[in-house]
């Protein structure tokens, strides 16, 4: 896997951050899986973090200082091997490993949609589209990332391949097309508003496929 | 119920740069020998400051309290997974709080990893500021955050601090969301200008 496509600076910030909606949240923590480059950038991000809490004014402390408790001397932790599927671990705690196992939605032709239910903000989407199949054009309110899991997937932003990110704002309207062999992708969105408008677009035949 | 009672930081406590010279140490002291004494330092000094960021997130008083301290034990049994590395130990205190944040006051599982884990699967390149010692680059860290203009400052407090997403700052600030995402990417390119041009 050869990753060009990264989540924006102000994504990863925000997830150092602690402040990236759910949605967000879990598919820039599984391109941090199989990214090393936004590893140490996030490394960096949470660098900034401890400076800005150091620095901040504190809130005194109601109570004594509690007892020292009896120290733990947990093993080191070994490198943590490679993920093998194709699914991301963070990922997979929601949806499994499999992504043939799953049971999609059918939205017209070439296009399959699944929901994934997430909490702490946002939507998660699974999309599946068969080779050349266009997602018709859209826009978003707030952020919009996809992360590629199988194929390619290409739009007026570029290519992108296996865990390329797309981060778009609300500024870009885009049309992707899924590449020669299909993809599989994973969408998360800030806002669901204009999303929901376009399954109402899917769920009807439309012209130019 | 808020908690008003925010010590300056000029006030009643002294300043957290004149702990600055051991803290490097400190975890270090509590990691080998497992020194109590080096507890309560670490407790009165990230304390009151891991207190006020949980506050900024909407806990109460006592709330807030409670999570320190837990996060402040969960620094203490965990320091022999990360004595040793370079990192800051002021960033371990800062991902162990911001779980819990995530954990108790927005009751959701967080998909940030602790530091420990990531360690060993990095990329293996040196962060930049590798070379440096803690000290010298929280120095740097904060003098470029001081002469970031206060709008870029502001958008990375407002993430960070009061845990506010991109959606929720613009609106907060009354700016596009693209103006939220350039402030912060300016912001961060700045900080780790200030990483990377070691003398
Ligand atoms: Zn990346």
């Amino acid at each position: 896997m050869s990753i060009t496509r990264h989540p924006d600076d102000s994504t990863l910030m925000s997830y150092a951050a602690g402040s990236l909606p759910g949605a967000l949240a879990a598919v820039t923590a599984a391109h941090l899986s199989v990214c090393p480059r936004c590893h140490d950038e996030v490394a960096m991000m949470e660098l900034l973090g401890g400076t800005l809490l150091s620095d901040l004014p504190g809130a005194a402390m109601g109570r004594p200082v509690p007892a020292a408790p009896e120290i733990e001397y947990a093993p080191p932790v070994g490198p943590i091997a490679a993920p093998a599927g194709e699914v991301p671990p963070p990922l997979a705690r929601l949806i499994g490993h499999d992504l043939d196992a799953l049971r999609w939605r059918w939205i017209s032709r070439g296009l399959w949609l699944r929901w994934v239910p997430i909490a702490g903000g946002g939507k998660l989407h699974l999309f599946k589209g068969a080779p050349g199949v266009v997602v018709p054009e859209h826009g978003h309110h707030g952020s919009e990332l996809t992360m590629v899991l199988r194929g390619t997937l290409a739009d007026t932003t570029g290519e992108y391949g296996v865990g390329d990110v797309c981060d778009l704002d609300e500024s870009v309207e885009h049309t992707p097309i899924a590449g020669a062999e299909g993809c599989v992708c994973v969408v998360a969105q800030d806002h669901s508003v204009r999303w929901r408008r376009l399954l109402v677009r899917l769920a009807r035949p439309w012209h130019g496929m | 119920m808020l908690d008003f009672s925010i010590i300056p930081g000029s006030g009643g406590q002294s300043p957290l740069s004149a702990h600055r010279g051991i803290m490097a140490d400190l975890l270090q002291r509590i990691a080998e020998r497992a020194d109590p004494a080096a507890f309560r330092e670490l407790y009165e000094v990230y304390g009151p400051r891991v207190k006020a960021y949980m506050i900024r997130k909407g806990a109460d008083a006592g709330t807030a309290e409670d999570l320190a301290q837990e996060t402040l034990l969960t620094v203490w049994r965990k320091a022999s997974l990360y004595a040793g590395d370079k990192g800051s130990m002021t960033t371990w205190v800062f991902a162990i709080a911001r779980n819990l944040r995530i954990d108790r006051l927005r009751r959701e599982v967080p998909w940030q990893e602790l530091p420990e884990g990531r360690l060993a699967e990095a990329s293996g390149e040196p962060l930049p500021d590798e070379a440096m010692a803690e000290k010298e680059r929280k120095q740097r860290v904060q003098a470029a955050l001081a002469e970031l203009p206060a709008e870029q400052r502001d958008v990375v407090s407002l993430a960070y601090i009061e845990g506010l997403s991109h959606s929720e700052i613009a609106e907060r600030l009354d700016v596009p969301l693209g103006t939220v995402k350039s402030r912060m990417r300016i912001a961060y390119q700045k900080i780790r200008q200030a990483l990377e041009n070691l003398e």
